[in-house]
C-alpha cells in the first residue's frame, strides 16, 4: 500500500537526477503533492509559485518554451479548475511540453469536503485537444506513468490521489501511454476501471468468480487516448461493460467508453461513478462507500448486467 | 545614434503601412492596438533583440512575447520585414489554411515562440522563459508587450509578483498604454492607474516613456538591460491607432479594419503614395 502521490514524489526526484531539463513547480502545496522531495534534492530547479495557479501554469509553459520539462503540481481541483484556461491556451494549444500532475483527485480528499474534491477534472482535461490524461491505479503504475510522461513530448495531465491504495501491479510494471491492461481475464462481463477503482474491481471479480460469474478487469490507465482496441475487444467478447471511476460519470472514463462504444459496438453498459453531484466532508473510506465506489457496488452491478444479458 | 533613430523611425513608418495594407486585405483584425504597439516592436526587432530570421529556433536568441496577442498584425509585419517568412504571407492573415492565425500561434509561424491572445497570460510565459534561461546560465533576455486594458487580468499581477520574487532581471515588460479598450476608456471601464506605481509596488524597476518617441524607447530598453536585481516595466504612453488620424484615439477602431474608402487617406497619412 502506497499513495500515488508518494510514488510521484519518489519518481520525480529520481528522474530529476537523470535529466537536468526536468523542473518542478508548485503552488504552496509541495509537502502534500510531494514535489517537495524534488525541491529538496534540486532547489535550483524547483519553483514555488505561491497560491497563484494561473501564473504557475503560464510559467511552466514559458519554461517549456526554452527547453525545460516542467512538472507542475497542486490539488486536482486547483490544477484543472483554477488553471483550466491557462492549460488550454498556454499549454495545450501550443502543445507545450508541460506535465500537470494533480494530486488529491476525487472524493478521497476526505474531510476537506466538496469544495476540494475534484469530481470533474478528468472530463475537463479530456475535452482539451492535444491533452493526454492518465489516472494510475497504484504506486507502481504511477512511477511508470511519471517516467512515460517525462519521455513523451507534449502536454500530459496525471491525476493522483491522497491516500494509500492497494497494489495492483508488480514492481517494475512497465507503463505505456494509451495502453490498457487486462488485469483479470473473464468472459461474462468486463469491468473497465481507472484509478483506485481497479483494485476494487479485482476484489469484485474474485468474489463474482465464486458465484460463477466470470468478470474481466480492464484497467485503463490512460483515459485519453483511450485504448480502443481493448475496449472494443471487451465489448465484443463479454457483451457487458461496467465502468468505474472516482469521478463524475459525466465525461470521464465512463463517458469516454460510452461515446466510443455507442458508435462502434453498442453494448449493455453501466457507469459506476459520481452521479452529477458534488462531494462532501467525511473520512475517505466512508465517502467511497457513500458514493458506492467499492467492490460491493461493482458486484451488484455485475449481477444486474449479466442478468440483463439473458 | 541620431541616424540609428531616424532609421528605426523610417522602419516603423513602413511597418505601419504594412499593418494598414494587411488589415485592409484581411478585413478582420485589430487596427488600433497594432498601430500603438508598432514603434516598440520595431525597436525590439531592429535594434534591441538578438535574433536570427534564418534560424528562428537559434539557441542564442532573445525571446519575444506579444501578450496583447490581438496586435498580431504588428508582430507579423515585423517578422516578415525581418525575413522570417515571405511578405506575401501577410495577405493571407486570418484566412483558412494560413499560418498567420488571428492571434499568434507558435505551431505555425516562424519566429513565434508561444501562443498568446487570451489576455493576461503572456507575462507568466515570459517570466517562465526568463527563469529557464537563467537556469541555463544564459544571458538572453525576454521581452513582453502588454496592453493597458490587459492589466485588468489578475494573472498579470500574479506574474508581476513572481517575476520580482525571482529577481528576473532578464525580463522586460513593455506596457502599451493607449488608454482605450473595447468598451471605451480604460479609466472608465476599469481603472488601472497608476500603472507605474503598481509595478513599483510589486518590486519592479519602472521607466515611463512616450511610446512613440523612438529615442526614448531605445534608451529605456538599454536602461532596462542595465538594471540588475529586478525586472523592468517600461510604461509607454501611446496613442491607439497612432499614425492615421482616422483611427487615432478611437476605441471603435479596436477591432475594425480600414475599408476601401479609408485606405487611400490612411496610406497618405503614412507618407505612402502607392
Amino acid at each position: 500500500m502506497i499513495a500515488t502521490r508518494d510514488a510521484y514524489g519518489e519518481a520525480l526526484a529520481e528522474l530529476g537526477g537523470e535529466n537536468d531539463k526536468i523542473v518542478a513547480l508548485d503552488a504552496d502545496l509541495s509537502g502534500s503533492t510531494k514535489t517537495g522531495v524534488f525541491g529538496k534534492k534540486f532547489p535550483n530547479r524547483f519553483f514555488n509559485m505561491g497560491i497563484a495557479e494561473a501564473n504557475m501554469v503560464g510559467t511552466a509553459a514559458g519554461l517549456a518554451a526554452v527547453g525545460k520539462i516542467p512538472f507542475l503540481s497542486t490539488f486536482a481541483i486547483f490544477a484543472a479548475g483554477r488553471g483550466w484556461e491557462q492549460i488550454r491556451q498556454s499549454v495545450a494549444y501550443p502543445k507545450a511540453n508541460v506535465k500537470i500532475v494533480a494530486t488529491h483527485g476525487g472524493v478521497t480528499v476526505g474531510e476537506d469536503g466538496g469544495s476540494h474534491q475534484s469530481v470533474e477534472d478528468v472530463a475537463i482535461m479530456r475535452a482539451i485537444p492535444n491533452m493526454t490524461v492518465i489516472v494510475p491505479a497504484d504506486g507502481e503504475e504511477t512511477k511508470g506513468a511519471i517516467r512515460a510522461a517525462a519521455a513523451y513530448k507534449g502536454p500530459v495531465y496525471v491525476r493522483l490521489g491522497r491516500n494509500k491504495v492497494p497494489s495492483v501491479f508488480p514492481a517494475g510494471h512497465k507503463f505505456e501511454i494509451g495502453k490498457g491492461v487486462v488485469v483479470v481475464p473473464g468472459t461474462d462481463l468486463t469491468f473497465i476501471t481507472t484509478g483506485l477503482m481497479t483494485a476494487a474491481a479485482v476484489t469484485a471479480a474474485e468474489k463474482l468468480n465464486a458465484e460463477g460469474i466470470s468478470a474481466r478487469v480492464l484497467h485503463i490507465g490512460t483515459i485519453k487516448p483511450l485504448d480502443k482496441e481493448l475496449v472494443l475487444q471487451a465489448a465484443e467478447e463479454t457483451g457487458a461493460i461496467v465502468t468505474a471511476e472516482e469521478h463524475s460519470v459525466v465525461g470521464g472514463l465512463g463517458g469516454a467508453v460510452a461515446e466510443f462504444l455507442a458508435e462502434t459496438c453498442p453494448t449493455l453498459m453501466k457507469r459506476v461513478g459520481i452521479y452529477d453531484r458534488f462531494g462532501t466532508s467525511g473520512k475517505s473510506d466512508e465517502l467511497l462507500k457513500y458514493f458506492g465506489l467499492n467492490a460491493e457496488t461493482l458486484i451488484e452491478e455485475a449481477r444486474e448486467i449479466v442478468s440483463r444479458k439473458k | 545614434m541620431k541616424e540609428k533613430i531616424a532609421d528605426l523611425e523610417e522602419k516603423a513608418r513602413r511597418l505601419r503601412v504594412a499593418i494598414v495594407k494587411t488589415l485592409h486585405k484581411s478585413q478582420s483584425g485589430h487596427t488600433g492596438g497594432s498601430l500603438s504597439a508598432i514603434d516598440m516592436v520595431c525597436a525590439l526587432y531592429f535594434h534591441k533583440m538578438r535574433h536570427n530570421p534564418a534560424e528562428p529556433a537559434w539557441e542564442g536568441r532573445d525571446r519575444f512575447v506579444l501578450s496583447k496577442g490581438h496586435a498580431a498584425p504588428a508582430l507579423y509585419v515585423t517578422l516578415a520585414e525581418c525575413g522570417y517568412f515571405p511578405a506575401e504571407d501577410l495577405m493571407m492573415l486570418r484566412r483558412l489554411g494560413s499560418h498567420l492565425q488571428g492571434h499568434p500561434d507558435s505551431k505555425g509561424t516562424p519566429g513565434v515562440d508561444v501562443c498568446t491572445g487570451s489576455l493576461g497570460q503572456g507575462l507568466s510565459m515570459a517570466n517562465g522563459m526568463a527563469l529557464g534561461l537563467k537556469l541555463d546560465g544564459k544571458e538572453n533576455r525576454v521581452y513582453a508587450v502588454l496592453g493597458d486594458g490587459e492589466l485588468q487580468e489578475g494573472q498579470i499581477w500574479e506574474a508581476a509578483m513572481a517575476a520580482a520574487h525571482y529577481k528576473s532581471d532578464n525580463l522586460c515588460a513593455m506596457i502599451d498604454s493607449n488608454g482605450l479598450q473595447i468598451d471605451g476608456d480604460v479609466a472608465k471601464v476599469m481603472n488601472v492607474s497608476s500603472i507605474a506605481d503598481k509595478f513599483k509596488a510589486f518590486g519592479w524597476n519602472v521607466i515611463e516613456i512616450d511610446g512613440h518617441d523612438m529615442g526614448q524607447i531605445v534608451t529605456a530598453l538599454d536602461q532596462a538591460e542595465a538594471h540588475k536585481g529586478a525586472p523592468t516595466a517600461i510604461v509607454a504612453k501611446t496613442v491607439k491607432g497612432k499614425g492615421v488620424h482616422l483611427f487615432e484615439n478611437k476605441a471603435s477602431y479596436h477591432g475594425v479594419t480600414p475599408n476601401d474608402d479609408e485606405l487611400p487617406e490612411a496610406l497618405r497619412c503614412l507618407g505612402c503614395c502607392d
